[in-house]
């Protein structure tokens, strides 16, 4: 694929790496030009993240070769990788709430670097790539896309050569996403490579000119995106005939199964969203979903209405009438209200544990894991083999750690347990946050399965595109109120995107950009 | 800096179980350097240190009644540390136990009954359990760390007890001497095997043991301590409350402590006395660490620190080795214990110096 003459930015050759008995990254080789935007794609668990973090001289590759610019280089850490010119916008951003945008700049670069010539050359590469950003802001009074914005500012300063993008548009609205591509653009026009970590199939086929396809470890296809058909890369990455997702026929409901009235809520964490006046309804047989760009109270919501926050007015949250909201997380779920938290690690699961232990979290009363204080083991085993096996869990057992598995494994686990338990109501947050085609479409079809037994879900998620897959009505959440349900099959894409970023900001007097630029 | 301090990957079972082992093999080599910078001859010393105190059948039951508090104590303290609920204060909960105990036996010092004893340890669990739920009660209520009001309440303890022994409870034909009356027969605990000092609280701390294991490996309130400690949010979810766990973990601990307190004012000592023991409580942190938090290997590190108390005082005797011996001896297993769990989960990792472009 190497164009004869042209020496490519970065080329991988037989890259491997081992944990143990897993290998993430089984030889594998790819290259990347000067100015292509490169996307790799994969399943959780296909080794990407590994790769990157190799490439980013996180973790170092047990064989292999790397070449940059047609020399071998080691990459022994991220420092080293970026005085190569690599940089890199992780996942999850690590920024200090409490500091400016400034100073968290400073902090992330190599020395000590002049504040007010450093101030200088931020605003000067915002405007550059119409990026706007404000070096004295604290971060916590920025949106999720303006914090991404300080991540890739940070990288841009050290002129890089190589930009590694993992999973960038999972936070941002519709909007906001166009306006990272343009920025991507223009600087693949100027020469950066670019390499790009996304599940999302329409994205890369938009934005990028190559893509490589990994699956086990190893390199099972490359392909052009503009050519090859969204659904050709995801039956590549996950190696079978995709099922076919059926839209679902909103189902009317006549007595709403869960109720939450005027729900208000004082935030202890300094920089969390309060929760104001939410009110919305679920009927049983319903997928009702709640948009938002993360960080307007998303996790407030989720947690109250879990019962990981109790109210003080029982009649705020009704489960078929019965008030429910001062009861605490296990005994609503022994009125039928089981929960999925975002979090997979240390929230919804514990990685130390075994699976058949992790059952005992949310089981243990619905399902008489335990009697009388006494854990009873062989059940126990029993309920977590049982979900491994309705739900395709790739795990060596019940008593594998729940650390060993992929994400998206442990995510069908977690899904698995609430929805094997037949709740009344479920409320799941991010269901199939970083998660690999097949593993979503399995999680997915366990939920229409759910309501069509009756059952009310609230999926609260960032992902508007699954949103829109799943529910029969949505509302939006933007800093802590939550809008007036839509009828999701009669919602314009940007109707929604609107209320997710377009509102952010009119009760500020310094508009987020979105806003503005949108549409 | 040219080095730095890297998590590792993934911690292999086999090193959390060998680290125990490896840091008493540190600990005796240091020991060796130790006796030889005290102008001794090592290997006599270390001999009389850990060998000696095993090779009679009077030796053992010595170590038995020193490793029963021990074990006692550390299995209470291993279900809060399991929680993360850190109790420092076991000597004081113990010092207060035996002040409860203490109190019933002179209380009913010219009555005899199979009901004594009974009293003596309800009132020692309470003494013990009462004194443990200050800290929880300031963590709970007032969010104060545990670690400092345990620890300081300790001092309170031990001079409330120096009170009571030199004032009200002094032994009227006591010459003076700062100690109660011996406790009678009714009071004292009977031995298993006349000859030795081996009393029947180390049974019961062996019932206690099994218990703990019981407790933590099959049921939920064992499951919930396990949770709180490993991930919090989790509990949270699982409608595990902390405060209750915080609670429990104080009052399980604090009855261990008491009614070690009352087994030696019952057992070995047999009356109470200005300082009862030689800091259990604060050595059992040592034992509960030792032991990986585990019942059963409590007991084994429970009987390696009485061989290590034993044995510094067969070394006192026979080489002259100095009292403070002991102690850095026990501080060192300590030390390297916990240099040892840190380095089975972290990497020293040494930084190169702007390494070129080399081939690989």
């Amino acid at each position: 694929m190497q164009d004869a003459g042209l020496t490519p930015r970065l080329a991988l050759h037989d890259i491997s790496k081992r944990f143990q008995s897993v290998v993430a990254n089984d030889g594998i080789s790819f290259s990347v030009e000067p100015g292509q935007v490169h996307a790799l794609l994969g399943e959780n668990g296909a080794g990407k993240s590994t790769l990157v973090k190799i490439i980013y001289g996180v973790l170092e590759a047990d064989e292999g070769r790397i070449l940059w610019d047609g020399r071998p280089v080691t990459i022994s850490s991220p420092r080293r990788a970026r005085e190569l010119g690599i940089g890199m916008v992780f996942q999850h951003f690590s920024l200090f709430e409490a500091m400016t945008v400034l100073e968290n700049i400073a902090l992330g670069i190599d020395g000590t670097p002049d504040l007010k010539e450093l101030a200088d050359r931020i605003v000067a590469i915002s405007r550059k790539y119409g990026l706007p950003l404000d070096p004295a802001r604290e971060i916590h009074t920025l949106s999720v896309g303006e914090r991404q914005r300080v991540e890739i500012v940070r990288c841009l300063l050290q002129n890089p050569k190589l930009l590694i993008m993992d999973e960038p548009t999972s936070v941002l609205t519709p909007q906001e996403v166009g306006r990272l591509f343009v920025t991507l653009r223009q600087l693949s026009d100027e020469g950066c490579s670019i390499l790009y970590i996304s599940h999302k199939l329409q994205e890369i086929k938009e934005l990028c000119h190559h893509a490589t396809v990994l699956r086990g470890g190893k390199v099972v296809g490359e392909c052009d995106p503009a050519v090859e058909t969204a659904r050709g890369m995801a039956q590549l990455m996950i190696g079978a005939e995709l099922k076919q997702l059926v839209r679902r026929v909103g189902t009317t409901s006549q007595e709403p199964r869960l109720t939450v009235a005027n729900l208000k809520l004082r935030s202890d964490d300094p920089f969390g969203v309060d929760l104001t006046n939410i009110s919305f309804e679920g009927g049983a047989g319903e997928i009702f979903g709640i948009a938002g760009v993360a960080g307007n109270g998303q996790n407030e919501l989720t947690e109250a209405l879990a019962g990981e926050v109790t109210l003080h007015t029982p009649t705020t949250i009704l489960l078929d009438g019965k008030p429910i909201a001062h009861l605490n997380a296990e005994q609503r779920r022994q009125q039928g209200l089981c929960s999925v938290p975002e979090e997979r690690n240390g929230h919804a699961s514990v990685g130390e544990m075994t699976l058949a232990e992790n059952t005992l979290l949310t089981a243990r009363n619905r399902l008489g894991l335990a009697r009388q204080g006494i854990i009873q083991r062989r059940h126990a085993r029993g309920f977590a083999k049982r979900i491994i096996e309705n739900f395709g869990v790739k795990a060596s057992g019940p008593l594998a750690l729940a650390a060993t598995l992929s994400g998206g494994n442990l995510q069908k686990f977690i899904v698995g347990r609430e929805v094997l338990q037949n709740p009344e109501v479920l409320i799941i947050a991010q269901p199939t946050w970083g998660v690999d085609a097949g593993a979503a479409a399995a999680i997915h079809q366990a939920l229409f399965k759910l309501a069509q037994s009756g059952a009310a879900i609230v999926v609260v998620s960032q992902d508007l595109d699954e949103l829109l897959v799943i529910t029969d009505r949505l509302a939006v959440i933007n800093q802590g109120r939550l809008s007036a349900a839509v009828t999701t099959a009669e919602a314009s894409i940007d109707q929604i995107g609107l209320l997710m970023g377009g509102l952010h900001g009119m009760d500020h007097d310094k508009p987020a950009e979105g806003a503005h630029h949108a549409v | 800096m040219p080095f730095k301090m890297e998590p590792r990957q993934e911690v292999s079972r086999t090193v959390v179980y060998a680290t125990p082992v490896l840091a008493v093999l540190l600990t005796v080599i240091s020991g060796y350097f130790l006796f030889l910078c005290l102008g001794l001859s090592p290997a006599t010393t270390l001999y009389h240190f850990l060998i000696s105190p095993t090779l009679t059948f009077y030796g053992w039951s010595e170590l038995c009644v020193k490793a029963g508090p021990l074990v006692l104590i550390a299995t209470g303290l291993a279900i809060g540390f399991r929680a993360n609920v850190w109790n420092i204060g076991a000597e004081g909960q113990l010092t207060f136990g035996a002040i409860g105990a203490g109190g019933i036996a002179l209380a009913f010092w010219n009555e005899s009954g199979l009901w004594i004893l009974p009293l003596m340890c309800l009132a020692g669990i309470l003494g013990g359990m009462i004194y443990g739920a200050i800290p929880a009660l300031l963590k709970t209520r007032f969010g104060v760390s545990e670690i400092l009001t345990s620890l300081m309440l300790t001092y309170v303890s031990t001079l409330g007890l120096g009170i009571l022994v030199y004032g009200p409870w002094r032994d009227p034909q006591g010459f003076n001497f700062p100690q109660t009356r011996m406790f009678t027969d009714s009071s004292l605990l009977p031995l298993i095997l006349d000859g030795t000092r081996m009393h029947v609280g180390i049974l019961v701390t062996l019932a206690i043991s099994l218990a703990a294991w019981i407790l933590m490996t099959r049921t939920i309130a064992g499951f919930q301590v396990k949770v709180v400690g490993e991930a919090p949010a989790a509990a949270r979810f699982a409608g595990f409350s902390r405060n209750r766990t915080i609670w429990m973990s104080f009052l399980v601990s604090g009855a261990g402590a008491g009614l070690a307190g009352t087994f030696e004012a019952a057992g070995p000592v047999g009356q109470l006395v200005p300082h009862l023991t030689p800091g259990y409580g604060f050595t059992a942190i040592i034992v509960a660490f030792l032991g990986r938090l585990h019942p059963i290997g409590i007991i084994v590190a429970g009987f390696l620190m009485a061989i290590s108390y034993n044995g510094g005082e067969i070394a006192q005797v026979e080489d002259r080795l100095p009292q403070a011996a002991t102690g850095v001896f026990q501080g060192m297993l300590l030390f390297y214990l916990l240099a040892c769990d840190f380095l089975s989960r972290y990497r020293l990792r040494r930084i190169s110096a702007r390494r070129e472009v080399t081939p690989s």
